[in-house]
């Protein structure tokens, strides 16, 4: 622990009562429930666009991303605004948590039974005291070439 | 210094250039008035602001010279050259106090009491005007020395002047020249230049030569000023008082136009964006309220920023020439690679356009005019074999048109083989031969424009042309162009751009479908139209075989539901109780895409807002159908759709369907093709009519129908419209709802009892065998299909003995006897349309099959009234036969009115040209009548 550059921090995140990491240097913004623009014809995993202080974020939806449920009707999402390639995007999720600092060397490797949704766009998993975080990757998650197929 | 004084000097010192300028040109044109104000008000200016920083000498020059000047303007005094030159010579003098003033802040101690006593005996007359060319150079001999402390301050320009003394007096040590020459502007040797002297002289002095012809004539002029002693070898005939005036114009010159870094530029744009963006957001708060104390301050904030954005966008405009300017290399370089000669031509490189716009076609352009000196032209002895000159052709050309630039890159090359892009296109799979066969050599030749028609290579030894042309392509369409390709092969080869001026500020309409808003770039929508599915308003939306079509005027309009396309499916029910809710009102933007124009279907309109294009993010760039988004004025996202984006995924084949030349050739290739529509009615063989002649398709309630005097009636539209059943076995339905075929004319309308409406179809229409069953002009073959052609004119005068009743369709003087018209026409078909129409109409007429038939009925001596006559004959077309009409005497006063599928402006032209009294659309029954009983009226009155 004594050792600062073998800790990295990690915004905690809630979807579809998975924790999730998403390393805190990534994450620009942290919105409530906003107003989002539809976009017809887009990739399923885009929810849409919304306006953030004049920028126009794109809006993914991660639980389309990782094949997980959708929420019910009334489900008010947050979003984490993340930046890739110079471009804002948001993630749709439940609710975020606390910032987690974590040994970078406790990070464990993806199980091999893990849905290769998301071993593809996890980096690894943390054993917290009472949880599992997986740890998201930004640049992965957010190119899905193949994408389409996914929320199929 | 003081900030005032600075301002002061910076814009004196522009003043006063404006002023030198525009008193040359007074001088040459003494009669323009705004000139004289012009120079008037800016020396006033000048003496104001002295005055008021309390500089009293320049105070008293500039007074002197405004008498002068208030005189002219006046007109009590004439302008003479003597007039101006003291006037110039005043000046001068400001511009030297100037100079020292910049250096010292402090006016320099001088005497003018001469200068202004010549001045004011020039303005109050005391004839000494005369005298005052004689002494003109009192003060030039003070100009070297602030020149001279110029000099000083830019060590740059002596080395210049040096350099340019030493390079005209002697070509000794260059090398050295070449070197300091360089570093004095390193930036300022164009490639032309270096071209030049390359091409010149490929020696040791070479750079010198290159490097002393880029700056030569700026630094003339200083070189005469500062280094008196070797600057009359240079230009020994200028008087020393030219150079002395030249130097320091230069400075006023400078001091017009600065260098701004582009960066700075762009996050002006941006802010200026986010301020038209913050603007319409308050405005639209305020709109909803009524008068408060926002709205002047608002008003006029809004006023601002439009003008701020105007004069940020004319900073950003930029000369077309800065992408062209690397291409005399490239094609130079290509030249000699390929061992071709090639000229190339650029006309217009001082159309302006905005930067980002400049950057984005940069490389496509450069990409064509690669493509056109490497595929396009032959080699010497290629072309020496075809006939052409040795040296290629390739012609660039930029002008502006409406809010477009247009750019046309043409090559007198080997052109396009068709024959081997069919080919090409049938082996990639993109199309089948038969759609081929229907396509234009346009539309062929367009396919090396399209996606994955072939790698470079392939394409090379195909056609002969096009590494990515696609890509070519689709970077113009992104940025909102459009591009035409025109080919013939062995004459070469003309592409045309077409891209909007500027690309940040756009005005857009926002329209409502399916409850999402999105914004359409207000430059594609031609027009709005309101239609409804129930006929209860003018414009009503019909189906052929589930796609959709409005009769917009005289053509059919395809149309395309927003919803369809973007697949938005708003639960189906919520849908239909919408439509329910407002009687199933839709609004149609009519967009025009190149020369294809159709209707985009939406729910609702709202007004047009002017919006900030942003680009949308990566993942949905494949998404052709938007072009970008923005925020709107509450606040919201909004997608931007791309018409040409609808347009293809609408099906139509947009590329290469542009240019109206082109739309004239596919009409002629097509021209004997007719749209027909296709029914079933009075027993299951198919029938056909013209579609031109309906003029709506309606399905009534049959319980609707009446019946009186044993005439089937309905009341449509507040009238009673006849109907009529096709023979005696046709009836009508017993209930539900029965199709009928209206045909209307003005004030009457006659309807037609169908079984089913089958389909609408284009087809060459050769009526085969004429019928002597009443009713049927004949049998055609329609889609493979032995069809009976309905012949309307038969119903219309079973319905109404008097169909052409008193309007102005009427023929002339009916009434009187009756008017004769010749009507000359190859086809059959359109014979036995328009010949019962016109005897309807109380006309006697007479056909011909063809002109030379017409002209051996003027040699037996017949005689008619007017003339109707088709263009596209055998043997001998429209054209020759109104010539030959008109050239003998016979039958030169008959108006002659031609009859044409063809209906562009140029063939209009051409007929006006040839004599033809009138143009009208073959299909255009309502123009024809109107036309003839107008034409007729015309040559009456004349008799």
């Amino acid at each position: 622990m004594s050792n600062t550059e073998e800790m990295q921090e990690f915004v905690t995140v809630t979807i579809a009562d998975q924790m999730f990491g998403i390393p805190v240097l990534q994450v620009h913004d942290v919105l409530g429930s906003v107003k989002l623009t539809n976009i017809p014809l887009a990739p399923p995993e885009v929810a849409g666009a919304l306006n953030l202080r004049g920028r126009i974020v794109t809006c993914i939806d991660i639980r389309k991303r990782l094949g997980l449920p959708q929420a019910e009707n009334d489900h008010k999402p947050m979003s984490v605004v993340v930046e890739h390639h110079g471009e804002p995007y948001s993630l749709l999720i439940d609710s975020v948590g606390e910032v987690l600092s974590l040994r970078t060397d406790k990070l464990e490797m993806n199980p091999g039974t893990m849905d290769s949704r998301w071993r593809e766009v996890s980096s690894g998993i943390y054993r917290t005291e009472d949880n599992l975080l997986v740890i998201l990757q930004i640049d992965r998650l957010l190119d899905f070439a193949g994408g389409a197929n996914v929320a199929a | 210094m003081d900030d005032l004084l600075s301002e002061f000097l910076t814009e004196t010192n522009e003043n006063i250039g404006i002023v030198d300028a525009a008193l040359v040109e007074l001088e040459q044109n003494p009669d323009e008035g705004s000139q004289i104000d012009n120079i008037f008000r800016l020396v006033h200016t000048i003496k104001g602001t002295c005055g008021f920083l309390g500089l009293p000498r320049l105070e008293a020059v500039a007074h002197a010279g405004e008498n002068v000047l208030g005189k002219i303007r006046d007109k009590e005094l004439t302008v003479t050259a003597d007039v101006v030159t003291i006037i110039l010579e005043a000046m001068d003098v400001i511009k030297e106090v100037l100079e020292v003033l910049e250096q010292t802040e402090e006016e320099p101690e001088g005497d003018d009491s001469d200068l202004i006593a010549r001045l004011n005996d020039v303005a109050y007359g005391s004839g000494a005007a005369a005298s005052a060319p004689a002494e003109p150079e009192p003060e030039p001999a003070a100009e070297p020395e602030p020149v001279a402390e110029e000099r000083e301050l830019k060590p740059g320009e002596v080395s210049e002047a040096d350099l340019e003394a030493a390079f005209n007096a002697a070509p000794g040590p260059e090398d050295e020249a070449a070197e300091a020459e360089s570093e004095v502007r390193p930036g300022e040797v164009s490639e032309e230049d270096l071209q030049a002297a390359f091409d010149a002289a490929p020696g040791p002095e070479e750079p010198a030569q290159e490097a002393a012809a880029a700056p030569a004539e700026e630094a003339a002029p200083v070189a005469e000023a500062e280094k008196p002693a070797p600057a009359p070898k240079v230009i020994p005939k200028k008087e020393p008082k030219a150079a002395a005036e030249a130097a320091p114009k230069e400075t006023s010159l400078a001091n017009q136009s600065i260098r701004v870094n582009v960066e700075l530029l762009e996050n002006l744009m941006t802010m200026v964006s986010e301020l038209v963006l913050t603007r319409n957001q308050l405005l639209q708060m305020v709109r909803g309220m009524d008068d408060n104390e926002f709205t002047v301050p608002l008003q006029r904030l809004s006023h601002v920023t439009t003008e701020l954005q105007e004069g940020l966008m004319k900073t950003r405009m930029q000369p077309i020439g800065n992408a062209w300017s690397k291409l005399p290399r490239i094609v130079r370089d290509l030249s000699h690679d390929l061992d071709k000669k090639i000229d190339l031509i650029m006309h217009g490189a001082e159309t302006e356009l905005d930067r980002q716009v400049l950057e984005l076609i940069k490389d496509p352009l450069t990409h064509m005019v690669r493509n056109s000196a490497d595929h396009g032209l032959e080699g010497p002895a290629d072309r020496l074999a075809a006939g052409k000159k040795e040296t290629g052709k390739i012609v660039l050309d930029a002008y502006h048109e409406g809010g477009h630039i247009i750019i046309t890159i043409t090559d007198d090359g080997r052109g396009l083989n068709s024959e081997k892009i069919k080919a090409k296109a049938i082996e990639n799979g993109m199309a089948t031969e038969t759609e081929l066969e229907g396509m234009s050599t346009q539309q062929i030749q367009s396919y090396i424009m399209k996606a994955g028609f072939s790698t470079a290579e392939k394409v090379t030894n195909v056609s002969g042309r096009g590494v990515g042309m696609d890509v070519v392509r689709s970077n113009i369409e992104k940025i909102g162009g459009t591009i035409e390709l025109k080919s013939e092969e062995g004459l070469g080869s003309t592409f045309t751009i077409k891209i909007p001026l500027t690309l940040a500020i756009v005005s857009a309409l926002i329209v409502e479908c399916c409850k999402e808003r999105f914004a359409i770039p207000q430059i594609s929508v031609v027009e709005l139209v309101r239609a409804s599915t129930d006929g209860r308003s003018d414009n009503t939306i019909e189906m052929i075989n589930d796609s959709p079509v409005l009769r917009l005027r005289d053509r059919l309009l395809p149309l395309v539901h927003l919803n369809d396309i973007l697949r938005l499916e708003t639960a189906a029910d919520e849908v239909a109780e919408q439509s329910e809710a407002k009687g199933s009102e839709e609004f149609i933007i009519v967009s025009q895409v190149g020369a294809y124009t159709f209707g985009i279907v939406v729910d609702r309109v709202f007004d047009t807002e002017e919006i900030v294009v942003k680009p949308v993010a990566p993942i949905l760039r494949d998404l052709s159908i938007f072009s970008g988004n923005t925020i709107l004025g509450d606040g919201s996202v909004i997608m931007i759709l791309d018409p040409n984006g609808i347009a293809s995924k609408s099906g139509e084949n947009v590329v290469g369907d542009h240019s109206v030349e082109e739309e004239a050739h596919r009409v002629s290739s097509e021209s004997d093709k007719v749209a027909m529509l296709v029914c079933r009615a009075g027993g299951e063989e198919p029938k056909a009519v013209p579609l031109s002649l309906v003029a709506r398709l309606e399905e009534i309630d049959v319980e609707t129908i009446e019946n009186t005097n044993g005439q089937l009636v309905v009341q449509y539209r507040g009238k009673i419209m006849p109907l009529v059943t096709v023979n005696e076995e046709a009836t009508v339905v017993k209930e539900g709802r029965q199709p009928i075929l209206v045909f209307s004319d003005n004030e009457r309308t006659m309807g037609l009892v169908v079984d089913e409406i089958v389909d609408i179809v284009d087809d060459h229409l050769n009526v085969e065998m004429a019928s002597n069953v009443e009713g049927m002009i004949g049998s055609a073959v329609i889609r493979g299909k032995a069809t009976d052609v309905i012949d309307v004119g038969y119903y219309l005068q079973k319905c109404f003995g008097d169909w052409f009743g008193s309007t102005e369709t009427a023929a002339y003087g009916s009434g009187q006897s009756a008017q004769r018209i010749l009507l000359v026409d190859d086809s059959p078909f359109f014979r036995n349309m328009l010949v019962p129409l016109l005897s309807v109409a109380g006309y006697e007429v007479s056909t011909a099959e063809n002109p030379v038939e017409a002209l051996t009925m003027r040699d037996q001596g017949k005689n008619f009234d007017v003339i109707v006559s088709d263009i596209e004959m055998p043997e001998m077309d429209g054209f020759q036969f109104a010539e030959e009409v008109l050239g003998d005497d016979r039958w030169a006063d008959t108006p002659i009115v031609a009859l044409s599928s063809h209906t562009t402006p140029q063939d209009f032209d051409r007929g006006r040209k040839v004599g033809f009294s009138d143009y009208v659309a073959k299909f255009d029954r309502d123009a024809l009548m109107n036309t003839l009983s107008q034409t007729l009226r015309a040559a009456g009155g004349a008799k």
